[in-house]
């Protein structure tokens, strides 16, 4: 097949830069080796929207996020992506720590975020009661914000997908056909695609597919982030992002409020080889209890409803690198980018839409773009009345298939039938929740598996958890 | 919006529902309504089609299906309603929510007794360390995939967990054609009844590995293999023994909580122990319209005892929405040494036998069950042994039940471990 434009990768980045594309006349098409779009590290995150306050100063990746973090609000508002506006708070624990906290106030007015200050230990107490009372201080950041990263992920797919862009999925890039300086094939799992510009927005995997073009003089590696998952009815609940103080190499443990009001705390951040590697670790889950405890006394980590494990990839050299090659003519590499992707992905794909001008794509703007998408209607954040009154619409809304998160079949439909919609139990739980509730599915799991496979017309057996060989059942082979 | 009305109203039709329903009927309840939010009555009885239900209620061995279906036909025959593919959201004081496809339906009740019994712990409730791919699962699900819907879950199974629920599935997918390779079991006793033990690990030569854990999963679409270890006297895993099964299947049975997601809603006062409300030996709890009944209030070793305690719930449910129900001040009950539990929490001042059961601490042989009061002993009952796996009831006479002073303490000593 034939594109103008073939994007490598469903993360974030790829996502942002289709539903960008998806307003010219070209033809954008998007695949990925998952079968859901979301990628590896933006679907398990913390779904942080931050300021650049900490950045470091002056590099591409503290501008696009910038520029970004200012954008993503009314692209929540267009997509229907639910946000909280929740703010943040690092406490000072340590008498060592004040002298961090003002290095960073320095570097975030450097980084042209004014409203980023130390506040007294008697402030942050009145706002957020559950910390520890020893605290000596904390940094306040009133704009950092928190959604569902999926659903704003996805949001972007569904949008780009209604204004043209195709997406393939379980769609596994194997080589590239290079010579004089031009990709002229391009391999994968699903036939070959013969494309004019190709974007490497494979995250995780960007390496490998650099190594493709020879354009790869870098390295990526994991850095596993484990976080545990607590129940809506947990009773020590934080109201702000709570952060620790940041360190170089991470922003350590967070406790983070969720616009699905299920809890988050960690992540941890432990470099691996092996990418396929998901597993948290017994130290990694202890070390996490130990530093979130530090910072928020009564979190009742007995209320955790799942751990897991989400992967960020690591760049060496550090840094954002967005890069139009010169070597290959309609290459287009994008590396570097890590948690802050989640942010800065509307910016890159700016930036990056940009480039592709300047570099002779001819960009004609659509008719009767459609700027924006709503999300589906949940069922469980309805009153009576209007539970009632979604019945009588579509009386599958009747019909409670999670009872944990009262998700109907209604929900589980639409998220199945939509456009780059979900062909998995993953999938399914990403959009609507069903299996995300303290039973972890096993109610609902027989249920979905069988409207799966009566709405995808496959056998059960065929049914899967995720991509590739992740089968529920057993096949019988 | 329908609205209905009835005296007894009655969430969930498995066993325990089933039967307050019919104690209800039969104690003067004009009216009962059943909701269940399956196509079927039984609950999770309709996935247990192994032997061993019956024994004590109709002294006869039955399969589940059977048991439900036995009182299924004595409900019908009682003009008991109910409102199948239904379920129940909320409670708002004497008003139980309910949606089904035709839209939101509010059941006015004289009295609602609580049967939605319970769900399964998770790998996440034990924080397993480890990768999640597919092939993990709860064995009430694995029960319900296989029985139910007639599927196979894998080829190659072990199971955490020695509750009655695990070892029945190590039978059934032996049956199955499936090999279960071990099943685990960090105490150093069994977690679930004895008999369980002989007729499905034991006849199926399947290994019962005590005083071991899972520390590791491995696979990344797919269960690859899972990693014991034993534990010492405190349960850490000794990680230097920690040794890897090859497996495409984990089935968890590590315990059961109620479900009582609803009840809170009605903000009914729940026990930090059992997960079920607290509630007086009219299985009334805090707030005197709502009973609750079944593994909702405790999770139960035999349906018989089900069946009988939810009879209780269903009659004085019915006698209070007759007004007839007049439960006066309270004494607390309280497990004493050697006692994990006792259900009820609260005796009201009666002049009827009450029952309690509990289950003990720790298994051990020569065990000396008492309830005491103020005053000193007022019951004791000798056994050969007991485990925390069984369910023990001691009965306090109606002459004495009379005459309580102060708390009352239900407690288990043991001659020997």
């Amino acid at each position: 097949m034939k594109t103008d434009v073939l994007i490598i990768g469903a993360g974030a980045v790829g996502c942002a830069l289709a539903r960008e594309l998806s307003k010219y006349n070209i033809k954008v098409t998007v695949c990925d080796k998952n079968d859901d779009v979301g990628g590896d590290a933006s679907k398990s995150n913390s779904g942080l929207f931050s300021t650049s306050a900490t950045m470091p100063v002056g590099t591409l990746e503290c501008k696009l996020r910038t520029i970004a973090h200012s954008m993503m609000m009314n692209i929540c508002k267009d997509l229907d992506v639910p946000v909280i506006e929740c703010g943040s708070i690092a406490p000072i624990l340590y008498p060592e720590q004040l002298e961090t906290a003002k290095a960073l106030t320095e570097r975030a007015f450097l980084n042209g975020v004014y409203d980023y200050e130390i506040l007294p230990a008697q402030d942050i107490l009145e706002m957020e009661p559950t910390l520890n009372p020893d605290i000596l201080g904390g940094i306040y950041s009133p704009r950092d914000k928190q959604a569902n990263q999926f659903i704003l992920v996805s949001a972007m797919a569904e949008n780009a997908a209604e204004n043209g862009v195709e997406f393939i999925l379980d769609c596994k890039v194997t080589g590239m056909d290079v010579s004089n300086g031009k990709i002229h094939m391009v391999h994968t799992t699903k036939g070959d695609i013969e494309a004019t510009w190709i974007i490497n927005a494979a995250g995780l995997h960007c390496d490998d597919i650099a190594k493709m073009v020879d354009e790869c003089d870098f390295t990526v590696h994991p850095r596993k982030g484990e976080f545990y998952v607590f129940s809506h009815d947990t009773p020590v609940k934080v109201s702000h992002i709570i952060s620790s103080v940041p360190s170089p190499k991470t922003r350590g443990v967070l406790v983070i409020p969720t616009v699905d009001n299920n809890m988050l705390v960690g992540p941890t951040a432990d470099d691996v080889e092996d990418k396929s590697d998901r597993k948290t670790t017994a130290e990694g889950l202890a070390s996490i209890k130990a530093q979130a405890l530090n910072m928020v006394p009564g979190l009742r980590f007995e209320d955790t409803i799942t751990q897991f494990v989400g992967a960020r990839p690591a760049r060496e050299p550090e840094g954002y690198d967005i890069r139009f090659s010169e070597k290959v003519k309609g290459y287009v590499g994008i590396s570097g980018v890590r948690s802050t992707g989640l942010t800065a992905s509307v910016g890159i794909a700016g930036y990056v839409v940009h480039g592709l001008k300047e570099a002779g794509l001819e960009l004609e703007r659509k008719v009767g773009w459609k700027r924006t998408r709503k999300g589906i209607v949940r069922f469980a954040d309805k009153t009576v009345e209007e539970k009632d009154a979604l019945i009588k619409l579509d009386p599958l809304y009747g019909k409670i298939i999670c009872r944990c998160e009262q998700v109907t079949e209604s929900e589980i439909l639409q998220a199945i039938h939509r456009p780059v919609g979900a062909k998995t139990l993953d999938a399914v739980k990403r959009r609507v929740r069903a299996g995300m509730g303290r039973c972890q599915s096993g109610f609902c799991s027989p249920h979905v598996i069988e409207i799966l496979a009566r709405e995808l017309g496959i056998p059960e057996e065929d049914v899967r958890k995720r991509s590739e060989n992740a089968y529920m059942l057993d096949k019988g082979i | 919006m329908k609205d209905y009305n009835c005296c007894v109203v009655v969430v969930g039709a498995g066993p325990a529902g089933m039967a307050a329903a019919i104690s209800a009927k039969k104690n003067g309840a004009k009216n009962v309504i059943v909701i269940e939010r399956e196509n079927r009555m039984g609950g999770i009885l309709k996935q247990c089609i192994h032997a061993g239900f019956g024994l004590q209620y109709f002294g006869e061995e039955l399969t589940g299906p059977e048991y439900a279906e036995k009182f299924s036909v004595i409900a019908k025959d009682n003009g008991i309603e109910f409102m199948l593919n239904t379920t129940a959201i909320e409670i708002k004081d004497k008003t139980l929510v309910c949606v089904n496809t035709e839209g939101v339906i509010n059941i006015h009740f004289g009295a609602l007794v609580l049967a939605m019994g319970c769900r399964e712990r998770t790998r996440a409730n034990l924080m397993i360390p480890g990768s999640r791919p597919a092939g993990i699962y709860t064995a009430g699900t694995a029960q319900k995939l296989i029985n139910v819907f007639g599927h196979k879950v894998g080829k190659e199974v072990v199971i955490l967990g020695s509750g009655d629920i695990g070892m029945i599935m190590a039978r059934r997918v032996s049956l199955g054609g499936a090999k279960v390779k071990a099943v685990v079991e960090i105490m150093p006793y069994l977690a679930g009844l004895t008999r369980n033990k002989i007729q499905c690990l034991d006849d199926f030569d399947i290994p019962l590995l005590l005083s071991h854990t899972i520390v590791d999963i491995t696979g990344v679409d797919r269960v690859e293999s899972v990693t014991i270890a034993p534990v010492d006297e405190n349960r850490r895993p000794i990680m230097e023994k920690a040794e890897t099964i090859s497996c495409d299947t984990l089935l968890l049975s590590v315990g059961l909580i109620p479900e009582n997601e609803l009840t809170r809603s009605a903000d009914v006062a729940l026990s930090g122990i059992t997960k079920g409300a607290i509630v007086n030996q009219y299985k009334q709890t805090d707030k005197p319209y709502i009973f609750a009944c079944g593994n909702v209030l405790h999770v139960n070793d035999l349906v018989d005892h089900v069946s009988h305690e939810s009879e209780e719930a269903g009659k004085f449910a019915a006698l209070y929405a007759a007004g007839e129900l007049d439960a006066g001040e309270a004494v607390d009950v309280m497990p004493g040494d050697g006692v994990r539990y006792v259900c009820p929490q609260k005796m009201t001042c009666t002049e009827a036998n009450v029952d309690f059961y509990f289950r003990t601490a720790v298994p051990g042989r020569g065990t000396t069950l008492t309830i005491s009061d103020d005053t000193g002993v007022l019951v004791t009952k000798k056994l050969v042994c007991t485990t925390p796996g069984t369910i023990e009831k001691l009965t306090l006479p109606a002459d004495k039940a009379k005459a309580v002073c102060g708390n009352i303490v239900v407690r288990a000593e043991h001659k020997e471990a």
